[in-house]
């Protein structure tokens, strides 16, 4: 394992029963055999009793291949997608309280909240507190212009994703049989 | 993700909160119905009896067909052995003097029976004792059950006596685990933990029951059967994949037959020795498949791996295909993974899809049950059809077997590890249940003990745990066989669990143990001699008890060889010996095991003894 080619993002969408200790066997699944969860997201599915985990990890393709088949092994996990390439939507949510003291950079803030989309939650004397969504990209460009109106404090949610409508067609592990075709 | 904490406050004299209450009359249940069968369904005129959990606990092992489990009692498990002292007609307990014991009990009797091993502890210690024996049950594969006490669910999480969060402490050695929080779920939780327990890739399940779980009543309904949306294992291999891979036997000349434990879960060893008949191929076994391709059948290569034969491992390294049936590539077979059978096309059928291209990418993966798919293969390679001669592969394979056997220098003065099992296998023909633990006589009883059923063959192989072979011995001697079981050990290993000794003497087992002392920890050592300069670091054992005084201590019979001409007399003396009977092999103090692929070394790499001759020391692949 000397040369690791390089690894990159990967978003994975997971449907499992809303039992005790089930996120605990996802979480622990990653640390346990050194995957790394670079953000996490969970709440109630669409479907009852049903919770959708969205975490977003780093690997090559053969890592990946076996976070999806370890995570499919789990007895309460009912789905796995490895939401990749253009096949999905994905959000994340970032709040910051911006000073932006001078007129110049509440100037300036209007301006990067035209831009970005982004808009006011909350404002006081001294400081605008905003929000934005956006895919994890567009938080980073968010974060990079509001960063030297001076923020006061930020904090990000992780990405959420789906795959766009009718979207059937990505990667969901077929285990049984993943190069029968060939 | 946690479901609301259910409190409770029971009190002896005081009615059950309602909410408790499941109701004790089926809608539609006419008055006075008689009652049935326990637990036989609600959906019948007769109402399904109120038992208290401990009661229902113990009549679901009895539904699920369990007769015989291993335990060892405890405050918050207190109820459930009340209960086992009422049924000790048709639910055997055997107690254990250690809960590790109990659980390598419970797993030598599922690998020797392929049923489901029970093992019952209290809660804390108790529990976490158990999590070596899950953990290897985990990477062996093993079917089993641990049902373990809890605290109170209104003591949960409050640090009291005796409290273990043994849930979140076994998730990652076990195959599932549950917390079972409701009266009315220990049924449903109970089947369901069996079923997950030996299907599919079969593992340890661990039930964790609080005590006043135990206590509440609820009607005992026993599900017909478990419906799991999200866990369906596949067990027939996909038809286009099981193709591609008979295709690949017929065309390759140099191919082998890599078979590992997943034969012996499967029940697939009639099919795996049709399979090498018909397409004449050469099979090595890996440790855990030992017994499952007769040792003596002209076509077996011996096991591969660290400690494998030169012809098994070469036979890997120089073939141009592999076929893995239920094994997975363990690093002890392949050794250096980028420089693992670089030509070999392979082919890999497992029941468990996530050990499929985990360390080796494989060309024709087929996931599922190793006699379905063998079944399938069969199904496409006509009995008519000619085997192929494979005279070239196989001249080269005879050749290499000539060249480097299996072989050490046998001595006078002192008794030779290998002399010990060659007799053994002489007077027992491999017939009799083996168990071992781990080290140096682990590897000599796989070389030179030729187990004849790979269910006969009880070895620690994943986890590698030192006390495993006593405990194991126990679980077996308690299967149904009416012939001795063996247990191979070492003078380290068997200090691990010595105190199971009393198990032994208690249930009058036909275990017959055998340590193998060279007053060392021996493969320790042997690593230390080989990489680490002699510097034997903590190996030596200073002080080391007199083996046969305690067996006597016991109650067992004590036995003792220290030269060559006593040994065969000693065995032969102590195999006829009803009962328990330890047998003192003292054994040459330096052997080393060989061959050996040193760690980290390629499997080509192999170290072979000082009797073979030097410059053939094969270091790199021709």
């Amino acid at each position: 394992m000397s040369s690791v080619p390089p690894s990159s993002r990967h978003i994975i969408s997971i449907l499992v029963e809303d039992r005790y200790g089930e996120l605990a066997r996802i979480v622990g699944l990653f640390s346990g055999r050194g995957y790394n969860i670079d953000s996490l997201a969970v709440n109630q599915s669409i479907e009852p009793g049903m919770s959708r985990v969205v975490l977003t990890t780093r690997g090559d393709a053969q890592v990946v291949e076996q976070i999806l088949k370890q995570v499919n092994k789990l007895v309460r996990v009912h789905k796995v997608r490895h939401l990749v390439g253009e096949g999905h939507l994905e959000r994340e949510l970032c709040v910051a309280t911006v000073r932006a003291g001078s007129a110049r950079a509440r100037e300036e803030l209007e301006r990067v909240i035209k831009l970005t989309g982004a808009r006011v939650l909350a404002y006081s004397a001294t400081s605008f507190t905003v929000e934005a969504t956006g895919t994890s990209n567009d938080i980073e460009q968010f974060i990079e212009l509001v960063r030297p109106l001076g923020v006061r404090d930020l904090v990000r949610s992780a990405p959420i994703a789906l795959s766009r409508a009718g979207a059937e067609g990505e990667a969901q592990p077929e285990p049984a049989s993943s190069s029968a075709a060939e | 993700m946690q479901s609301p904490r259910i409190a409770v406050a029971k009190s002896k004299d005081a009615p059950e909160p309602a909410a408790r209450r499941a109701p004790s009359t089926p809608a539609g249940a006419p008055p006075g119905g008689q009652p049935g069968a326990l637990g036989d369904g609600a959906g019948e005129a007769v109402p399904a009896p109120r038992l208290r959990g401990a009661r229902i606990i113990v009549e679901a092992l009895i539904k699920e067909g369990v007769n015989l489990i291993f335990g060892y009692p405890g405050g918050a498990i207190l109820h459930v052995y009340d209960e086992l002292y009422k049924v000790q007609d048709r639910l055997r307990h055997v107690l254990v003097r250690h809960e590790q014991g109990a659980v390598h009990a419970a797993e030598g009797y599922a690998r020797a029976t392929g049923k489901v091993g029970v093992a019952m502890v209290t809660s804390g210690p108790g529990a976490t004792n158990v999590v070596t024996g899950l953990a290897n049950a985990l990477m062996d594969s093993t079917p089993i059950v641990v049902i373990s006490g809890q605290v109170a669910t209104t003591l949960i999480g409050n640090d009291a006596f005796q409290e273990a969060d043994i849930v979140g402490i076994t998730r990652p050695c076990t195959k599932y685990n549950y917390l079972v929080k409701r009266v009315e779920d220990l049924a449903p939780t109970i089947k369901e933990a069996f079923y997950l327990a030996r299907s599919g890739r079969p593992g340890p399940v661990l039930i964790d029951i609080p005590k006043d779980v135990t206590a509440f009543e609820a009607p005992f309904i026993w599900p017909e059967k478990v419906e799991l949306a999200s866990y369906k294992p596949t067990v027939k291999g996909h038809p286009l994949q099981v193709k591609k891979a008979v295709d690949l036997m017929r065309q390759v000349d140099k191919a082998v037959l890599y078979i590992g434990g997943g034969v012996v879960n499967a029940g697939a060893q009639p099919e795996v020795r049709e399979l090498a008949k018909r397409l004449n191929l050469p099979v090595t076994p890996t440790l855990m498949g030992l017994g499952s391709f007769p040792p003596d059948n002209p076509q077996s290569l011996g096991m591969l791996g660290m400690h494998g034969t030169y012809t098994a491992n070469m036979a890997m390294a120089k073939a141009d295909l592999i076929i893995n049936i239920g094994a997975r590539f363990d690093d002890r077979v392949t050794g250096r993974v980028d420089k693992f059978a670089v030509n070999a096309k392979k082919i890999h059928v497992d029941i468990d899809p996530s050990n499929v291209n985990k360390t080796v990418n494989v060309d024709v993966p087929i996931v599922g049950d190793a006699k379905h798919v063998l079944e399938q293969m069969l199904d496409m390679l006509p009995q008519s059809e000619p085997a192929p001669a494979r005279e070239a592969w196989w001249a080269e394979l005879r050749e290499m077997q000539r060249r480097y056997p299996l072989r050490y220098k046998d001595r006078t003065d002192t008794i030779m590890p290998q002399r010990f099992f060659e007799e053994l296998a002489a007077l027992t023909k491999g017939k009799y249940i083996c168990t071992t633990d781990v080290g140096q006589h682990q590897m000599w009883a796989a070389q030179y003990y030729p187990v004849a059923d790979g269910r006969n063959w009880l070895t620690s192989g994943g986890l590698g745990t030192m006390g495993y072979g006593l405990p194991a011995a126990v679980g077996a001697a308690l299967s149904g066989t009416n012939e001795p079981v063996l247990c191979v050990s070492g003078d380290g290993s068997f200090q691990m669990c010595i105190q199971e000794l009393a198990t032994c003497v208690q249930e009058s087992l036909n275990v017959k143990i055998l340590i193998m002392n060279n007053r060392f920890l021996g493969m320790v050592r042997q690593w230390q001699e080989l990489l680490y300069d002699r510097r034997y670091s903590e190996v030596g054992l200073k002080y080391f008890p007199d083996f046969v005084k305690i067996a006597e201590a016991y109650g067992a019979t004590g036995l003792r060889a220290e030269k060559p001409e006593e040994l065969r007399a000693v065995l032969e003396r102590g195999l006829n010996t009803p009962g328990t009977v330890l047998m003192d092999i003292i054994v040459h103090k330096e052997s080393n095991v060989f061959p050996m692929i040193p760690g980290g070394a390629a499997h080509y790499e192999i170290l072979l003894g000082p009797e073979d001759d030097e410059d053939a020391q094969p270091r790199e692949l021709a």
